[in-house]
């Protein structure tokens, strides 16, 4: 166990204009895993992920990736060191065609027959989008829009895929097929960082867990530590 | 059923008959219109080519650029003093050729990298302001560049009168001569009209469906005998068409016109994807700049007049050509930019020059009112 973790949070603190959201977040994703992060709304887990991928600013602490700083890239070098961002809300091009967003997403790639395959890669994980490839982003329905931001992200080719909310607003069919793909990658040997509300589902998938309070790390342990935990189980899984 | 045919057979006849009816005072006036529609085309091109600064900007960052129709005015300044610099004056035939090719290019140049600067120096510190501020500091530029075009055209220089009366208008040397490209060959039309008239069928109602297009076309090549399709309006139509073509390409084709495209309809996650959104917003004020700085050669060249003034006046045609087009819409902002052209040649022609800008207002309140979105205007609203 001594290796560097991928990703490596350490001591951050962050917020919005003279609010702080996040105090002294810590946190650890090891290749190959698949961790959650869950927590009540407002608790600070989108702030956490958009801090790692450098849309929001941290006002402390560290973060560190494959080695490297991420403090000390811009925000459009992130995707290239290998990090990808599914955001919350889904935040696909909606006048671009299906084909046009997937193509954004190997915006920093140069290397043709990798993005094809890599592109073929999504059409078998989501064959509607197949189907839909000429139409323009915006003319998805919302779980259809949520696999085309998975399928985006995948696009870059990533060594560590955040996904914030997967199933959010969707429709519940919709969800168990999200759900099967987040499956399927983790199957793949892909390392995900998964936030969602729906903690049953994420906790199972998950190799480990953190629980987050009010822009506070407040538990950690195995996905199936955590769903045998008293207070979890009372605050998240509705028991 | 039978009779509705029978209407219908009369309907082409009636256009080539209105279009062949010979009194005097509709002749005239009709011809008139043609030209008028001639002259507005050609200003509406120049007229879109700006707009698309307006629009691309505005596509981008959600700004209108006030600076960029005066922008285009310091294009012509530069393009004069090259004019002055070069001895270009005397330049004729090929040379000329090459002297208009050599404005065109050395202004977009000038005005790619001022329009760049201004969005370094200007706007982009001012990325997270509110759209308010944005706003007014691009008013701020706009007076910044009329002054600056005011002080240049009163330099103590050979071609802008030697420093007397800045704000004078400045004579623009007609480097292409301005003839007309429709010669007297039009004549063979009329032989060949009287030809078909004196064959059977042509009067005969029970195959108007065989003659009823000949009969418009040539009704409306006799008519366009009496246009006036000068040189000047070929090389504006020669430098403005391509351009359009190409920016339509590049924008929906290459890697930095999707990557345009993406900033526009959500910069955050087009940084996501690894977009460095501040060097494609610079490259979007490159290219309207450039777009600007070939409008201006072009609004010179065919006006044969520049004043530190212009950039404003055109500014404004332009800017109601976008949002009548639909702001954030190219093609927009061409179909908007044609007709402006030729809502101010008609309005010049059949009311009164005075009262143009007034019809170029009205038309931008009346969109601003009733179709805010304008023709073209984005139909797909964002989801989220
Ligand atoms: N853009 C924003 N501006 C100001 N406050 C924000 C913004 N986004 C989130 N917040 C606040 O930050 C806190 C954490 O939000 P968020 O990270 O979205 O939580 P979660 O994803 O866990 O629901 C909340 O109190 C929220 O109101
Ligand atoms: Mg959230």
């Amino acid at each position: 166990m001594s290796a560097e973790p991928l990703l490596r949070v350490h001591g951050l603190c962050a917020g919005y204009g003279p609010v702080d959201v996040l105090h002294d977040v810590a946190l650890e994703v090891r290749q190959g895993e698949i961790v959650s992060l869950i927590g009540a709304n407002g608790a600070g887990k989108s702030s956490t992920l958009r801090c790692i991928s450098r849309i929001l600013a941290a006002r402390s602490g560290s973060l560190r990736f494959a080695g490297r700083d991420l403090l000390a890239m811009p925000a459009h070098d992130v995707v290239a060191a290998g990090l990808a961002h599914v955001p919350e809300g889904r935040r696909i091009f909606p006048r671009l065609t299906v084909l046009e967003n997937l193509e954004m997403g190997a915006y920093r790639r140069g290397d043709a027959a990798a993005i094809a395959r890599d592109l073929h890669h999504v059409r078998e994980l989501f064959p509607i989008l197949r189907d839909r490839e000429r139409q323009q982003g915006g003319t998805l329905s919302g779980g259809e829009q949520q696999m085309l931001a998975i399928g985006r992200a995948m696009m870059s080719e990533p060594r560590l895929l955040m996904m914030d909310e997967p199933s959010m607003g969707i429709a519940p069919i919709l969800v168990t097929r999200i759900f099967d793909a987040v499956k399927r990658l983790r199957d793949q040997g892909m390392t995900i960082l998964l936030v969602e509300q729906n903690a049953r589902a994420a906790l199972r998938l998950s190799d480990r867990a953190y629980v987050m309070e009010t822009g506070r790390i407040t538990l950690s342990g195995t996905g199936a530590e955590l769903l045998q935990d008293r207070r979890v189980q009372e605050a998240y899984l509705g028991d | 059923m039978h009779a509705i045919a029978h209407l219908a057979t009369l309907t082409p006849l009636a256009v080539a008959a209105a279009l062949q009816a010979e009194p005097a005072t509709a002749e005239a006036a009709s011809g008139v219109l043609g030209q008028q529609i001639v002259t507005g085309l050609s200003n509406g091109m120049i007229i879109a080519l700006i707009a698309i600064g307006y629009t691309m900007v505005y596509g981008i960052i959600e700004l209108i650029n006030f600076a960029h129709g005066d922008l285009c005015t310091l294009g012509a300044f530069f393009a004069l003093m090259l004019v002055g610099a070069l001895g270009m004056e005397a330049w004729s035939g090929v040379a000329g050729m090459a002297g208009v090719v050599l404005l065109l290019a050395g202004a977009a140049a000038f005005c790619a990298l001022f329009n760049w600067s201004i969005d370094r120096v200007v706007y982009r510190p001012l990325r997270s302001a509110p759209k308010l501020t944005l706003l007014v500091s691009a008013i701020g530029c706009s007076f910044v560049l009329v002054n600056l075009a005011l002080f240049w055209g009163g330099l103590p220089m050979e071609v802008f009168g030697g420093g007397v009366a800045a704000a004078a208008p400045k004579d623009f040397p007609a480097m292409v001569p301005d003839s007309s490209l429709l010669p007297d060959a039009w004549d063979s039309w009329v032989s060949a009209e009287a030809f078909l008239r004196s064959s059977p069928s042509w009067n005969d109602p029970s195959v108007w469906w065989l003659t009823w297009a000949p009969r418009v076309a040539l009704a409306v090549l006799v008519k366009s005998r009496e246009l006036n399709f000068t040189t000047s309006d070929l090389l504006v139509w020669c430098v403005t068409l391509p351009l359009m073509v190409a920016l339509t390409g590049l924008v929906r084709c290459t890697r930095l016109g999707k990557a345009m495209r993406a900033v526009a309809q959500n910069p955050t996650a087009a940084s996501l994807m690894g977009i460095d959104v501040d060097r494609v917003i610079g490259a979007a004020f490159l290219i309207g700049g450039a777009l600007g700085g070939f409008a201006s050669v072009i609004y010179a060249l065919y006006n044969n007049t520049i004043s530190f003034q212009m950039g404003y006046r055109t500014g404004m045609d332009a800017f109601t050509a976008a949002v009548l087009g639909g702001i954030g819409s190219m093609p927009g902002a061409v179909v908007g930019g044609l007709l402006i052209g030729v809502a101010r040649a008609i309005s010049d022609g059949y009311i009164e020059a005075r009262w143009t800008n007034s019809v170029v207002f009205a038309i931008l309140i009346a969109t601003l009112v009733f179709r805010p979105s304008g023709l073209l205007g984005a139909k797909l609203r964002d989801k989220v």
